[in-house]
């Protein structure tokens, strides 16, 4: 991994639930207390029912590749490129951004199984990422 | 009882700046001389201006640009969000205001030093100061910190499901750029493009190569609205509005809509060709040319599926079939568009639809044009605009 660290995401009330469980290593998905419905990303109320109330639940981190980009140009610090970033169908019906590692660029498919794989950069910060779903 | 604004009012006047790489020059001196460009082409003095329309991401304030070219009292100013996508919401805002009463003379405008100055290709990481600060988190963390980031997940997934190629892309590139050969105000101009250079260019965000791109440009273009009736008083032929809207779908983002079930079609684009279609009692067989929003190739492709120029999917087969080009069903871009002539973030694409319909384009196709359809921002809340003669 590049040594530069890369650039926080900006965090609010919104959000930093999210990150503070992939801190302690799982991927969250809000979910309404309202309707039981799972958002991502999350938001403070339930455009289906309206309710202000919710909890968060782990997802189990399986899933497939919805879409890819392999990302070469302009480079910034604290990536390394070329920098495959996709959107992972979960297993609960929610979709998330992410990178995939342990893949070289051009193997990555359309639906491809992936696995959450929670990476910490050398700061220490963390953030779900995905790897090609072992072979069972 | 609903107003309509079909046939309500007009551009009367279209100005632009020198276009480059570097100006010189500050924003508002871009602004002050497209604007005074505009008036001038209309042969309507500045102090007549009483309504300006801009986007939340120009830099000059109203009243700046209003004592820079000594305008008159304003009754209307306003402000469009979303980037590229606020172009024809700058002229749903003018018609409004001239078909209302609000104001009689109202100048929209765009000016930007978008090469030297604050590039969009450089990436959101250094300086979001807007408020949707957490819409970002989701991106930045992993990478995704540029237009071309964004776009290449969507084009990705559409091109797969459809079949569409890099030569399908590389096809809209050569299109706008053979249309540069006859605009000596397009960066494009003199530099033609062929199928092999494409093909082999720097890969930027796969799919998408370096000529996938719009250009970074220093420049400024202005639109002068006024009534219908008084623009037929005025110096240049007017360009109609028979329709104009604007469309924010549900699921939608700034660029990153990637939460919808399918995301192979542009959503907010289909309501916009619903509404203005329906406004102006026009369907796709009535558009003679088009300026479609170009900030990326892919774009144009999935655009025509969007205008019901064809079925979902066959987006590319137009594009085979020379559909864009000047003897094409739909002339598109004939000015090179934001690949090819300069990037003032759709508002030289609705110049360009102006000159189509006065006759005037350099790359004026030979048979009559009557209507053109100019689309603003893709993947962001957009909208859309038919011009008649």
């Amino acid at each position: 991994m590049s040594d530069s660290p890369r650039n926080k995401p900006p965090q609010g009330h919104d959000n930093s639930w999210w990150w503070a469980m992939a801190n302690e290593g799982k991927l969250g998905i809000q979910r309404c207390l309202g309707c039981q419905t799972l958002r991502h990303p999350p938001r403070p109320m339930c455009g289906d029912c309206h309710s202000l109330e919710w909890d968060a639940v782990e997802a189990t981190g399986k899933g497939t590749i919805c879409s890819f980009t392999v990302l070469h140009h302009p480079q910034f610090p604290g990536f390394d490129y070329p920098l495959i970033t996709i959107l992972v169908d979960l297993e609960e019906g929610t979709r998330v951004t992410s990178q995939l590692l342990q893949c070289d660029p051009a193997d990555v498919k359309f639906g491809m199984a992936v696995e959450m794989h929670m990476h910490e950069d050398a700061d220490g910060f963390k953030l779900p990422m995905f790897k090609p779903a072992q072979a069972k | 009882m609903a107003i309509s604004l079909k046939n309500q009012a007009a551009i009367a006047g279209v100005g632009m700046t020198e276009l480059s790489k570097n100006s010189g020059v500050s924003e508002l001196s871009l602004a002050a001389q497209c604007i005074k460009a505009a008036c001038d082409d209309a042969g309507i003095a500045p102090s007549e201006i009483d309504g300006l329309v801009s986007y939340t991401l120009d830099s000059t304030d109203e009243i700046e640009v209003a004592r820079a070219v000594g305008a008159g009292d304003l009754t209307f100013f306003s402000r469009i969000n979303y980037g590229g996508g606020a172009a024809v919401g700058t002229i749903l805002q003018a018609v409004m205001a001239v078909a209302t009463g609000q104001a009689n003379t109202v100048v929209c405008w765009r000016a930007m030093n978008g090469r030297s100055g604050q590039r969009m290709g450089q990436g959101v990481s250094a300086s979001i100061s807007s408020s949707d600060l957490i819409h970002w988190s989701w991106y930045m963390a992993y990478g995704m910190l540029t237009p071309g980031s964004w776009i290449a997940m969507i084009a990705n997934k559409y091109m797969h499901k459809y079949g569409v190629t890099r030569e399908d892309l590389g096809r809209v590139a050569i299109s706008q750029r053979n249309y540069a050969q006859s605009n000596p105000r397009a960066f494009g101009y003199g530099k033609p493009l062929t199928m092999d250079a494409y093909l082999n260019s720097k890969m930027i965000a796969e799919p998408l190569c370096l000529y996938d791109f719009c250009q970074e440009t220093d420049g400024g273009c202005a639109i002068l609205i006024t009534s219908a009736e008084r623009a037929r008083d005025l110096k240049q032929k007017p360009a109609i509005i028979r329709g104009v809207t604007q469309a924010s779908t549900q699921g939608q983002e700034q660029m990153t809509s990637y939460y919808r079930s399918e995301l192979v079609s542009l959503p907010e684009m289909e309501l916009a060709a619903r509404r203005v279609y329906a406004m102006a009692g026009l369907g796709p067989d009535d558009i003679d040319a088009a300026c479609l929003y170009d900030a990326f190739t892919s774009e144009i492709i999935m655009q025509l599926e969007s205008f019901g120029f064809c079925g979902e999917g066959e987006g590319k087969d137009m594009v085979r079939d020379g559909a864009l080009d000047s003897d094409g069903r739909l002339p598109n871009n004939t000015h090179g568009g934001l690949l090819s002539e300069a990037y003032i973030h759709g508002m030289n694409n609705i110049a360009e639809g102006v000159r189509l319909i006065r006759g005037e384009s350099t790359g004026q196709p030979e048979k009559r044009i009557e209507h053109v359809l100019v689309s603003s921002g893709v993947g962001v809340p957009t909208g859309a605009l038919i011009l008649g003669d």
